[in-house]
């Protein structure tokens, strides 16, 4: 059972017992505009809720990718190494970014759910 | 057009050399050789000429358009100052660095010499290093200076305040310094917020960047108690100078609390801007800095005669290999004594009156963030544009049809879809007039016909580019 | 009254523009400044006609020595530049126009900026180069910042025999931060090999070295670049542009930053600047490269043009955490630079580099022979080289500068124990007299 949850700074993860797979939202992708460049973390690397995961570029505009959980990256998705494109085309589905190993799934009662995540957006 | 690489064919020669008059030396040891010469260009001297000629003419510069870019001062470059650097094209640097060398270059010397004294009149500040070659590379010595400060006093500091509204390069020289920056927001009166930053302000804040009139075009009277909060704490004042052409003459950095600034000669100097440099950006600095200062120091011994001062401690070290673009402050500094002091004066009124007068003229076309009096510079929005789906960008592709170089867009961050217009001192009411009626043109066709601005530019050799793909394929080297 | 007759307008004009903003006089747009803080003095000297400030240019440019001739270097050499370089760079199109943030109306600056990357590349044999930084040396520190960032890592190590103004500047960049820098002692004139291979371990981002070094030897790097490719750590060059006419390029060493001073391309010496630093490296560094890098791309009509790029490295998008805070880079003289290489041209260049080295090792033949004085390294040599004196060196040249002839750099200040050491230049532009003439006023003043 996936279920998906979203951070004030546009990531979302979906989460799968204890695992979870992270990248940003459509709403991100589409304010960076043509994405460029994906920097993925190191396998191994342990992270902790809100610090810095990944990085993203587009022509004119750099951003930092937020942990929306604490844990460990297991695999990250080598594709968007060559296509970044992927990430404007299906950023919410293709374009996951990096699966991590979820150390504290009470974190997630910090998330906000789809629905809470499009009122959100309608207040910005 | 083509690549010079194109029109290259194999064989064919640039230049005759001189022929040599010594022996053939022996050969270099197989392993220090290259294998192959340098695929570099081979085309005839009018090839040469042609190429670039025709290159050149697919530019827009001062010499030939209104150049109103924000925050850059695209003023008139004299040609007088050409000439002038000129002349000291064929000394060595090196010379002044032998033993009693010296003496054989008091002339460049005490130019250097006499520029740091009179940039220090106009700044307030009581010593200045020429050596930085740009305004960023000042910003970073300046920094530099700022920690060797600390560092002797034993401080412990990790901070750096800057206002959001900032040039990029402040936070970025910071960080290569070592800092940590901490951001203060603009408050709805266009300056730093002066609660947000009292409460920001700690003991471990080694230094707070401002410029002044900030990058909004804005003069932010509480500077005084900005620096005496600043330096509460033991945090010193750092000045951006890119804005001096607003204030040459009427206030002197060094007297409202700065410690440190740094000069853009390539800005309010008059020295061109070379299509991305060279600049030269020089360091000022109070007394208590003097001892960190850059090397080699110019310094005026009892007879008058210039020399060379090395020290083995204090000092940051060298922040250029030898005494900064001497070239481009052979220019300031003949602007400087050229204009003279009424002349400078009046480079800043007349610089706040063109500002003044094209925001007074176009505040009714285009939103005004800020409405108040500006100093050399004015920022508009677009936001009233975007309503018909145009962004400041289309407007700005719109004016490269009519011959106008695009003000600076999406700058200040702080100002959504940003439009910075800084006209300068040396634009007549002709062209600033003939320039407005455009701008307003811009801003109706916005309404009327948004797509038009869409497919703007349409008379430049290239159209729209795509960023995109450059990004992506990175193609920074021709192959071919 | 007009003080600057660039500010264009008349008294009329001006009150006209004062009535469309709506005030009495200019010094009221200044209001906003509160009194106490306005300037009490500004004691800059009155201002002259153009006439009168350009003589006292050349009343300045005339208190220095004209008539030297020049057998230093130190960084800065004495070529020839062709009379086009001066009047293409001139083209007021080309240097009143600033950084190339509207591709559409700067396509000059643009696709010369990108041929001038494309000189570089093939120069060093290297897949990527930027659009130029300021000088050599500063260069060597954005190589150096440019390695601990891909590595990870915080130790460079220098080979002492690298320009010492480079590596002031180098550790002047690095002096805030926790870095180590270790400086390894010249032997014989040449990287002392046995003492890096005990310092590079898996703690090293980056080696810098410079070829021809300041004592003007000429290395291969090639066996040290895989030495330090087994640690994982890089290997900087410095290099000297004119000598690469001739000299195993840096790409064919497999060295992965090349970095140098373009001032010998094409710009004047200009008692030290402006000049350009040019940097160069393998593909997979681009994205750590710092300053301004130009991309090719095509335009809606699928025309060719070219952009700025990768600016998502740079300050004004990345701010504090942009991979230089470097805005302007050095455009023009990088202009200057390009012209040059496509006049001087494929061959040309390789011409050049061989009359600079017959020329040196012509005078060098010429000063061994002088009773006392010896050649000092073994190794070969390009355009410099280092001699050793009966008498210190200091003392040799300041004797020589009064006869108008600046004879080398004197090693004493620089390296400990080589007061009776200097390094002697040649470029192409010494002709055999002025060769002969130096030896025979330097073995006149040896004996004295």
């Amino acid at each position: 059972m996936v279920e998906m949850y979203f951070t004030k700074e546009h990531e979302w993860i979906k989460v799968e017992g204890a695992t979870g797979k992270v990248g940003i939202s459509d709403h991100a992708a589409h304010e960076l505009g043509d994405i460029t460049f994906v920097e993925l973390p190191k396998l191994g690397k342990k992270v902790k809720q809100f610090e810095v995961l990944a990085a993203i570029e587009s022509v004119k505009a750099a951003s930092d990718i937020y942990s929306p959980v604490s844990g460990k990256v297991l695999t990250v998705n080598a594709k968007l190494d060559t296509t970044p494109e992927v990430v404007n085309e299906s950023a919410e589905e293709m374009a996951w970014m990096v699966e991590l190993e979820i150390v504290d799934v009470s974190e997630l009662s910090m998330l906000m759910t789809r629905q809470q995540y499009d009122e959100y957006l309608k207040t910005l | 057009m083509q690549l010079i690489y194109e029109q290259s064919v194999p064989g064919r020669r640039g230049i005759r050399l001189p022929a040599s008059d010594v022996p053939v030396a022996a050969d270099l040891p197989k392993n220090l050789i290259r294998s192959e010469a340098a695929c570099l260009a081979e085309v005839s001297e009018l090839d040469l000429v042609r190429h670039f000629t025709n290159l050149s003419r697919r530019n827009f510069s001062v010499d030939t358009n209104f150049y109103p870019l924000g925050s850059c001062t695209m003023k008139y470059n004299a040609k007088v100052l050409e000439n002038s650097a000129a002349l000291f094209a064929p000394f060595h640097p090196m010379t002044a660095l032998l033993p009693s060398g010296e003496a054989f270059c008091q002339g460049t010397l005490g130019m250097l010499y006499e520029l740091g004294q009179l940039l220090a009149d106009i700044t307030g500040m009581d010593e200045v290093t020429t050596q930085p070659l740009a305004g960023a590379h000042g910003e970073m010595t300046g920094i530099l200076l700022i920690s060797a400060y600390h560092k002797a006093k034993g401080n412990k500091k990790k901070y750096v305040v800057v206002p959001d509204s900032s040039h990029g390069t402040n936070p970025a020289s910071a960080a290569i310094a070592g800092y940590e920056i901490i951001t203060v927001p603009t408050a709805s009166y266009g300056d730093m917020d002066l609660d947000l930053f009292r409460q920001a302000m700690n003991d471990e804040v080694a230094a707070v960047m401002m410029t002044c009139p900030n990058t909004l075009g804005l003069f932010n009277p509480h500077i005084k108690e900005i620096s005496d909060i600043a330096h509460s704490h033991d945090a010193l004042m750092y000045y951006d100078g890119a804005n001096l052409n607003a204030i040459m003459g009427k206030v002197k950095p060094g007297d409202v609390g700065f410690d440190v600034i740094h000069l853009n000669l390539h800005k309010t100097f008059g020295t061109p801007h070379g299509g991305g440099g060279p600049g030269s950006g020089p360091v000022g600095v109070k007394k208590t800095l003097i001892p960190f200062l850059p090397q080699p120091r110019i310094v005026m011994d009892d007879d008058g005669q210039f020399l060379l001062e090395t020290v083995k401690t204090g000092t940051i070290g060298r922040t250029a290999n030898f005494f900064g673009n001497f070239g481009v402050m052979a220019k300031a500094y003949a602007y400087i004594i050229m204009l003279g002091r009424e002349g400078l004066i009046q480079v800043s009124e007349q610089a706040v009156l063109n500002a003044n007068y094209i925001k007074e003229k176009l505040k009714d076309y285009y939103d005004l963030p800020y409405d108040m009096t500006c100093m050399h510079e004015c920022v508009f929005s677009a936001s009233r544009q975007l309503e018909h789906g145009v962004h400041a960008i289309d407007i700005a592709k719109f004016l490269i049809d009519r011959g106008y170089h695009p003000p600076t867009v999406y700058f200040p961050m702080i100002v959504k879809e940003a439009i910075m217009i800084e006209p300068t001192e040396t634009e007549s009411k002709a062209t600033m007039d003939a320039f407005i009626e455009v701008m307003i043109e811009a801003a109706k066709t916005a309404e009327s016909n948004p797509q038009a601005l869409h497919e703007a530019p349409l008379t430049t050799p290239v159209g729209r580019l795509d960023e995109t793909k450059a990004a992506r394929e990175q193609n920074v080297c021709w192959i071919g | 009254m007009n003080e600057s007759h660039y500010c264009p307008h008349t008294p009329q004009e001006i009150d006209e523009m004062l009535s469309a903003i709506g005030v009495e006089s200019v010094e009221e747009l200044f209001s906003a400044i509160p009194a106490e803080l306005r300037a009490k003095a500004f004691n800059i000297p009155p201002g002259m006609s153009e006439f009168e400030a350009f003589d006292r240019m050349k009343a300045i440019a005339g208190e220095n020595n004209s008539e030297m001739l020049n057998f230093i270097g130190g960084g800065f050499y004495d070529h020839i530049i062709p009379a086009a370089v001066d009047h293409l760079s001139g083209r007021a199109e080309f240097y009143t126009a600033y950084t190339p943030y509207q591709p559409e109306c700067s396509q000059g600056t643009l696709q010369a900026l990108f041929e001038y990357q494309t000189a570089i590349c093939r120069l060093t044999g290297l897949d990527v180069s930027n659009a130029s930084l300021y000088d050599g040396g500063t260069a060597c520190a954005e190589a150096a910042m440019m390695a601990l960032r891909v590595t990870g890592r915080n130790k460079i190590i220098i080979d002492g025999c690298v320009n010492p103004f480079s590596r002031q500047v180098l550790k002047t960049y690095l002096f805030n931060l926790d870095v180590d820098v270790v400086e390894i002692p010249p032997v014989d004139g040449l990287l002392n090999r046995d003492e890096l291979s005990k310092l590079l371990d898996e703690s090293v981002a980056a080696v810098l070295v410079q070829n021809p070094n300041f004592f003007g030897c000429v290395d291969d790097f090639s066996e040290l670049a895989k030495q330090v490719h087994a640690k994982d750590a890089l290997l900087i060059s410095s290099v000297y542009p004119i000598s690469l006419g001739i000299l195993k390029s840096p790409g064919e060493m497999g060295v992965d930053i090349a970095v140098g001073d373009g001032q010998s391309l094409g710009n004047p010496l200009s008692f030290g600047g402006p000049s350009f630093g040019f940097i160069a490296a393998k593909k997979t560094f681009i994205r750590n490269m710092p300053g301004r890098i130009i991309g090719e791309t095509v335009d809606n009509q699928a025309r060719r043009g070219f952009v700025l790029t990768l600016q998502a490295r740079e300050q004004h998008i990345k701010r504090h955490k942009a991979t230089s805070n470097i805005c302007s880079n050095q455009g023009l003289c990088a202009l200057r630079g390009l012209i040059f290489l496509s006049a001087v041209g494929k061959a040309g260049l390789a011409e050049m580099a061989v009359l600079n080295r017959d020329k040196a090792e012509y005078a060098k033949a010429q000063l061994a022979a002088i009773p006392g004085v010896t050649v000092l390294q073994t190794a070969p040599t390009f355009n410099e080289f280092t001699v050793f004196l009966p008498k210190a060196a200091d003392l040799v040249v300041a004797e020589l500068l009064k006869q108008n002839i600046a004879a080398g750099v004197p090693l004493g200040q620089y390296y400990e124990g080589s007061e009776n050491c200097m390094v002697v230049t040649v470029t192409e532009k010494r002709s055999k007299k002025e060769i002969d003439t130096f030896v025979k006023m330097l073995e006149v003043e040896l004996c004295n």
